[in-house]
């Protein structure tokens, strides 16, 4: 049973995964990161870590991969991409060589991880997969919590210096909506800026 | 594995488990589409009614079978694929859709008895389990990813048109929903305060114990999570996603046939699923007194039933009274209402309740938590109301300069 789920799981990370590298499209590469990241949920929930494959879907499939595609929707990239154009000068060889070392080093563990194989359970075990919620939640907010905090303080950072970033660029004149600010604080406005009736009921 | 919250699969499997592990989602997915022809059917009768109007009144009595006709009629409709179309994608899109709509409800407790410190299990061919199709250790969090996976539906299905005004309604779509999902979410989270569980069936069965989560939370995370429910379901007054006078039809703009009634299949879906989650959530799931002792089953199922019927008529009674949002109108209730408002009275709650565990006097905290909210929420509306001005002078100074070509330019 678990080989047989594990083998289901795998075989969808790794399908996907390809599909990620060989996809022509950028959304269907995008897609089929979802479906690399769907089969890593699988494999949490093999491993009991229910939560973790929770938080795998609703996290990554359902906000992160989102706004790649909202990206890619929104900069109209769906077409492909000139590919002759290198946009940083020495990406590829680089990529190359930091893929090889990675490779590499993945190829080390492996060996190193099967010469000390005992086939017994690592770790101590979570008590049943009802509890591991719990237990994750005091890990985090007790051994872990200096990590936690500076690491929401990072997210609070990077998402106010993003705000900050994109108002700056964005350039002082936006052809903002006039009347549609002015009318949501319910201010007098100019009474010809009224919208053209946006009424009517649908059957 | 991970299955044994139910006591039916406690002692193992064998052949009678699974057949009622099948009977129940069975029953369940043939009861769902049953309910949403209902539905349906509900919607069109009572917002007829709302509108002085008769409704569908020719199919079987009071026009019960129109959604059947209407679903037979779908059938046989020419299935058109635009040329623009991306193939795959655009077929995949519908099932992306329809599926979590599905599962979703799988993890709802429908019934079984609740009171008097009753854990909800009925007895089936001799084994003891509980009324829902899967009770998995992270309960409503399934339902959040499963939501999130919901998205993908209509976004590809805008996208794979190959049509602007798909394009357009999928972007809203997707926009809207992962923003209300946020709101959503940390409504649902002051339950897992109350609660103490994540599970649907621990969640009910911790409210039959004590009071419902409506009043143990403080009402505010349920009006929370209604508004921000009916966003994410994009039922008016947050229907931008298929604003007819705009975007033709939004996101489904392109299908037709049994594609586009899937769609609409999962609308309905979602809407019961959603009403069903906000009964077990909030108002003690399928409990209630059990008024005779013959056929005692059937009650708890009446309640509940009930308890969704309630839900459901508020939304047709919303979409009856309610005008569409503005874009910008919507996304502001979102982001400087909804969620500061969510995460401060999540705040409370948890304050609340980690001074009862150490003792402390209830009323100083109670003063002390209220003030510091409010101190944050004048913080908040102070920062929105500068930003708001400031953009009125931008845009008023931009107006000057250009005269008035700029007065048409509506939302995005």
């Amino acid at each position: 049973m678990e080989v047989a789920v594990f083998t289901l799981g795998a075989v969808i990370v790794l399908s996907g995964g390809l599909g990620v590298l060989l996809a022509r499209n950028p959304v269907h590469a995008a897609l089929f990161l979802v479906q690399t990241l769907f089969g890593v949920a699988v494999l949490f929930v093999l491993l009991e870590a229910t939560f973790l494959a929770a938080v795998q879907v609703m996290v990554y499939a359902g906000a992160i991969v989102i706004l790649f595609l909202f990206v890619i929707m929104l900069l109209g990239v769906d077409r492909a991409d000139d590919l002759g154009i290198e946009p940083i000068a020495g990406q590829r060889p680089m990529a190359a060589v930091v893929g090889v070392s990675l490779a590499g080093l993945l190829a080390t563990v492996l060996l190193v991880a099967v010469d000390g194989l005992t086939g017994a359970r690592g770790g101590t075990p979570l008590g049943d997969a009802g509890d591991n919620t719990r237990r994750l939640g005091e890990a985090l907010f007790t051994d872990m919590v200096f990590a936690v905090e500076l690491t929401a303080i990072l997210l609070t950072v990077a998402v106010v210096g993003a705000v900050a970033l994109a108002r700056r660029l964005s350039g002082p004149m936006q052809p903002l909506p006039v009347v549609a600010i002015a009318e949501s604080d319910d201010q007098p406005t100019e009474a010809d800026d009224e919208p053209a009736g946006a009424t009517g009921e649908d059957s | 594995m991970i299955l044994a919250a139910d006591p039916l699969l406690v002692d193992g499997i064998d052949l009678t488990v699974a057949l009622i592990v099948l009977l129940k989602a069975g029953v369940a997915f043939a009861m769902l589409l049953v309910s949403v022809m209902l539905v349906i059917w509900f919607e069109r009768k009572l917002i007829s009614d709302m509108q002085n109007r008769i409704g569908p009144a020719m199919a079987g009595p009071w026009g019960i079978l129109q959604t059947l006709a209407d679903g037979i009629k779908l059938f046989f409709k020419e299935d058109l694929l635009p040329t623009r179309a991306d193939r795959v994608v655009f077929r995949l899109a519908p099932y992306l859709s329809i599926i979590p709509a599905f599962v979703a409800f799988a993890i709802i407790p429908v019934g079984g008895d609740f009171t008097n410190g009753g854990d909800g299990t009925v007895s089936m061919f001799g084994r003891s389990t509980l009324l829902q199709v899967a009770d998995p250790p992270v309960g409503v969090l399934f339902f959040l990813a499963l939501s999130s996976i919901a998205v993908y539906g209509v976004m590809l299905a805008g996208w794979s048109s190959g049509s602007k005004y798909p394009l357009l309604g999928s972007v809203r779509a997707s926009a809207q929903m992962i923003s209300y999902e946020a709101a959503l979410g940390l409504a649902i989270a002051t339950v897992f305060l109350t609660s103490g569980s994540l599970s649907t069936h621990e969640i009910v069965v911790g409210q039959s114990a004590t009071t419902w989560n409506v009043l143990a939370t403080g009402i505010v995370p349920f009006g929370i999570f209604l508004i921000a429910g009916t966003a994410e379901l994009n039922r008016p007054p947050f229907d931008l996603v298929e604003a007819e006078q705009e975007l033709v039809g939004g996101f489904h703009t392109e299908y037709s046939s049994i594609r586009f009634a899937l769609f609409f299949l999962s609308e309905f879906m979602n809407m019961i699923t959603m009403s069903a989650i906000a009964v077990t959530l909030f108002l003690g799931g399928p409990a209630g007194p059990i008024v005779t002792q013959r056929l005692a089953w059937v009650w708890p199922l009446f309640w509940f039933f009930l308890k969704v019927m309630a839900f459901l008529f508020t939304f047709v009674w919303l979409r009856a009274t309610l005008p569409r949002f503005r874009y910008d109108q919507l996304m502001d209730l979102g982001w400087k209402v909804l969620i500061p408002a969510a995460l401060g009275w999540f705040l409370l709650i948890a304050t609340l309740d980690t001074a009862r565990d150490l003792g402390w006097p209830t009323l100083p905290v109670v003063v002390v938590g209220v003030l510091a909210l409010w101190g944050g929420a004048a913080l908040l509306s102070g920062a929105v109301r500068k930003a708001r001005a400031e953009r009125l002078e931008e845009a008023e100074a931009h107006r000057d300069e250009r005269a008035d070509s700029t007065v048409g330019h509506g939302e995005a």
